[in-house]
């Protein structure tokens, strides 16, 4: 591979991949604070208000790391992709255009008066400020799914006369099929996480016998949104995203699948190793018929292996595509049999009590993350040798005139910062644990208090 | 339809330097003038509800930037790579030095996000200054329509192969630094009393005489190294408008500033950033990147997104537009008023 070709991509998935370590969180706290924030008004319970001040600390952490690590992906489109820019800015100018206008501003402008507006605000109202801001987060989440669906699965366009792609129609774009499918899919990532870290936050204080009323709600709240988002992420999400790559991208079915030959009733790998060089899979644990039913519903249905397509048109890193999915898909189901146990403790009431489960919730935190990464991972590495599918190759899309020296020095430059980043956060992180929810009307007031 | 796109995204470019310019300034100035915890607290507390919202006029800027004129998005970005990836760093470590100054109470962790959002603070205003020189100046495009500038070549001779930083570039980094601690500085006179609040405004009194030496030989040089930034204002009388906008707002401050009406001065030194702008907006036009070699420029006419797009973007675009100020007179009127002790978070 070209090395500044290299340098480009690996600068972009480090760049992103940091940057989803926050907003997948922050999305899906951003849900759970509404909840919480919902019941604290219904119960006039101070102890759901208390909940949802201490995870809103949390949330603004993460938020602000969020929005200092997204930055630098909207300039990279212009500074390392500039070739892919000009020729599809046309199209998803459009999404990323109204992410802009439409969400980053309602996040940003509600997010201060969320955070620190709870004095000055009516319960109602702040109430409405969380929503606000549950919205923004959620609608900017639609916006760069449709960008990338277009990538994934281009419609309402057309190839203008100098070669680039421009727009036809707003509404094929916006609501793309694909975009439908991977949104619900991703959002239900994202709630995971925030589930998983809402519970296994609440077992830990459990365990160490601390905040125990507030821990509970945590766990409560935690194991009961993480065991509807887990279902839902299998089924109906994951179940209609897979139905989409089959249909319209049936090279990266395949190699994400390790099928290397076409074949009836096509069995599905659980565990193995990819072997493209012999064009196998190396000790493969299998299903007999299940890809072809998982896929098309028919035990004995034909699917297409990697044989059947061109092998310039293979995803260039099968192995490690293969691992994502599989990774991915073994984690969700690990998901939802762990959300499972912990829901049937908790309607019997004993989970509060049952140690070995508070510890696996505990455990369980740094999963959801690897599961959304490989998530994303999959998505990206499937779509390729393609930049925009079947219109533009990833060859053909970064800045050329940057060479692969300057791509390394600013690919460094961003190593070292989230570096930084990374221990600042997780030191804060380690100091709002161990202050915990609970008495104090507001921490940042009393704080004001003090100094004088 | 361009020009109506060139217009509005003019718009939100100074609607991004008059906002952010405000919080930036005030981080420029921050050392200085607040010398306490009490001090430094009140400042950020002044714009730690809306830094972000202001900062998010630049995104919106650039991912209108990108829908409107995707080949300008792409040759521009591309082409300052290096300085822009700066700038995104230094908008890193000013966000995290607004924020995380606070969550720790001990003085080497608080001085050390004091120095570096003050720091990036000033460095962000010389670095956005620079770029504004940069594209009135031009850079070295060629026929494909991309180009590559270091971060220096030759400094006192601008030749066709130019760099980010030159006398030129400088010099309009200078006034933006000059400009934007005057504007921050009013800011801050205007949402704070004490000490605070009258440093801050002596700041603002400091800078006048500097503010107005620069912008006469800034336009002096722009003359001297464009010329043809004066055909528009030939063709268009109505173009004068600008210096007399300009002038008239600096006048404005001379006279507001001593008397105590800071908010008069604010408001001045806003539609000052204004009138610059859209000055240089107006020099420029149908040019949105000026080639050395003049026949490369890139212009309106050959970056623009299909004519649908841009028409479809027109509906959603104003409804986003009235949102997002609708938005903004709520917050600022909601944390309106001079910031007390101990208020935010911060």
């Amino acid at each position: 591979m070209d090395s500044a070709l290299l340098i480009h991509r690996i600068h972009f998935a480090f760049t992103i991949t940091f940057h989803y370590l926050f907003p997948q969180l922050t999305m899906g706290l951003a849900l759970l604070i509404v909840v919480l924030k919902t019941i604290a008004l219904r119960r006039k319970d101070p102890a759901y208000s208390e909940a949802a001040r201490f995870w809103a600390k949390i949330f603004g952490i993460n938020f602000v790391l969020g929005v200092v690590t997204g930055i630098p992906m909207e300039f990279q489109f212009g500074t390392n992709w500039s070739h892919f820019s000009r020729f599809a800015g046309g199209v998803i100018g459009q999404t990323l255009g109204m992410e802009g206008m439409f969400a980053f501003f309602l996040e940003s402008a509600f997010l201060g008066l969320f955070l620190y507006g709870e004095k000055k605000l009516s319960p109602v109202a702040h109430w409405w400020s969380a929503v606000a801001v549950f919205i923004g987060s959620w609608l900017s989440g639609y916006f760069i799914v449709a960008t990338d669906a277009f990538m994934q699965y281009p419609v309402g366009y057309f190839v203008a006369a100098d070669g680039s792609v421009q727009l036809s129609s707003f509404w094929a774009l916006v609501l793309n099929p694909w975009a439908a499918w991977q949104y619900s899919h991703t959002m239900m990532g994202a709630a995971i996480t925030g589930a998983f870290v809402m519970a296994s936050v609440g077992a830990f204080y459990l365990l160490g016998n601390k905040f125990t009323e507030h821990a509970r709600i945590f766990v409560k709240v935690g194991v009961v949104a993480g065991c509807v988002f887990s279902i839902l992420q299998a089924f109906p999400t994951g179940d209609g995203q897979g139905r989409m790559v089959a249909t319209y991208q049936p090279a990266t079915l395949a190699a994400m699948e390790g099928l290397f030959q076409s074949q009836r009733s096509a069995p599905i790998v659980l565990m193995g190793q990819p072997n493209d060089q012999q064009g196998k899979i190396d000790n493969p644990v299998e299903v007999p018929g299940m890809l072809s039913m998982l896929t098309y519903k028919r035990w004995n249905a034909h699917v297409r292996g990697l044989d059947d397509f061109p092998k310039q048109d293979w995803p260039d890193n099968i192995p490690l595509l293969y691992y994502s999915y599989h990774i991915m898909v073994g984690l969700g189901t690990a998901f939802i049999a762990i959300m499972a146990v912990s829901a049937f403790l908790l309607y019997g009431d004993r989970l509060y009590k049952t140690r070995w489960m508070l510890w696996i919730l505990l455990l369980s935190l740094p999963f959801p993350y690897i599961a959304n990464t490989a998530g994303w991972m999959t998505a990206e590495l499937g779509r390729q040798p393609w930049l925009v599918y079947g219109l533009m190759r990833t060859a053909d899309g970064y800045s050329k005139t940057v060479s692969a020296g300057n791509g390394m020095f600013t690919l460094l430059g961003f190593m070292g910062l989230y570096t930084v980043l990374g221990i600042l956060f997780l030191f804060l992180m380690r100091r709002e644990l161990e202050t915990g929810p609970g008495g104090e009307i507001k921490p940042a007031i009393l704080h004001g208090k003090e100094a004088k | 339809m361009p020009t109506l796109w060139y217009w509005i995204v003019a718009v939100m470019v100074t609607a991004y330097v008059v906002l952010d310019g405000f919080d930036l300034g005030a981080g420029a100035i921050y050392l200085a003038v607040a010398k306490t915890d009490e001090e430094r607290r009140r400042v950020l507390a002044s714009i730690g509800p809306v830094w972000d919202g202001n900062e998010v006029w630049l995104l919106a800027a650039g991912g209108t930037l990108y829908f409107a004129f995707p080949q300008l998005y792409a040759s521009s970005f591309s082409g300052f790579y290096l300085p822009l990836h700066m700038v995104l760093w230094l908008l890193i470590l000013r966000g995290i030095g607004i924020e995380f100054r606070a969550h720790v109470r001990n003085p080497v962790w608080q001085n050390f996000f004091d120095v570096v959002f003050s720091g990036a603070s000033i460095l962000l205003t010389i670095f956005f200054g620079a770029a504004l020189g940069n594209v009135v100046r031009g850079v070295p495009l060629d026929a494909t329509g991309y180009f590559f500038e270091p971060l220096w070549t030759n400094f006192f001779n601008l030749g066709p192969q130019t760099g980010i930083l030159d006398w030129y570039t400088v010099l309009i980094g200078v006034l933006a630094l000059v400009t934007l601690v005057a504007h921050g500085s009013l800011y801050v006179a205007v949402k704070t009393d004490d000490d605070l609040g009258r440093r801050a405004k002596g700041v603002a009194l400091l800078c006048w005489p500097l503010q107005f030496f620069l912008t006469i030989v800034s336009l002096v040089a722009t003359y001297f190294i464009r010329p043809e930034v004066m055909n528009n204002y030939d063709k268009h009388k109505i173009g004068l408008l600008v210096p007399v906008l300009v002038f008239g707002c600096l006048a404005v401050l001379l006279w507001a500033n001593p008397k105590g009406k800071e908010k008069l001065a604010f408001i001045a030194s806003s539609l000052y950033i204004t009138g610059m702008l859209v000055g240089a907006a107006f020099a420029l036009y149908p040019v949105v990147l000026p080639a050395r070699d003049r026949q490369f420029s890139l212009t309106i006419h050959n970056t623009a997104a299909g004519n649908h797009g841009l028409s479809v973007g027109l509906a959603w675009w104003t409804i986003g537009f009235v949102l997002a100020t609708a938005y903004f007179v709520f917050l600022y009127r909601m944390f309106r008023g001079k910031v007390q002790a101990g208020e935010g978070h911060y």
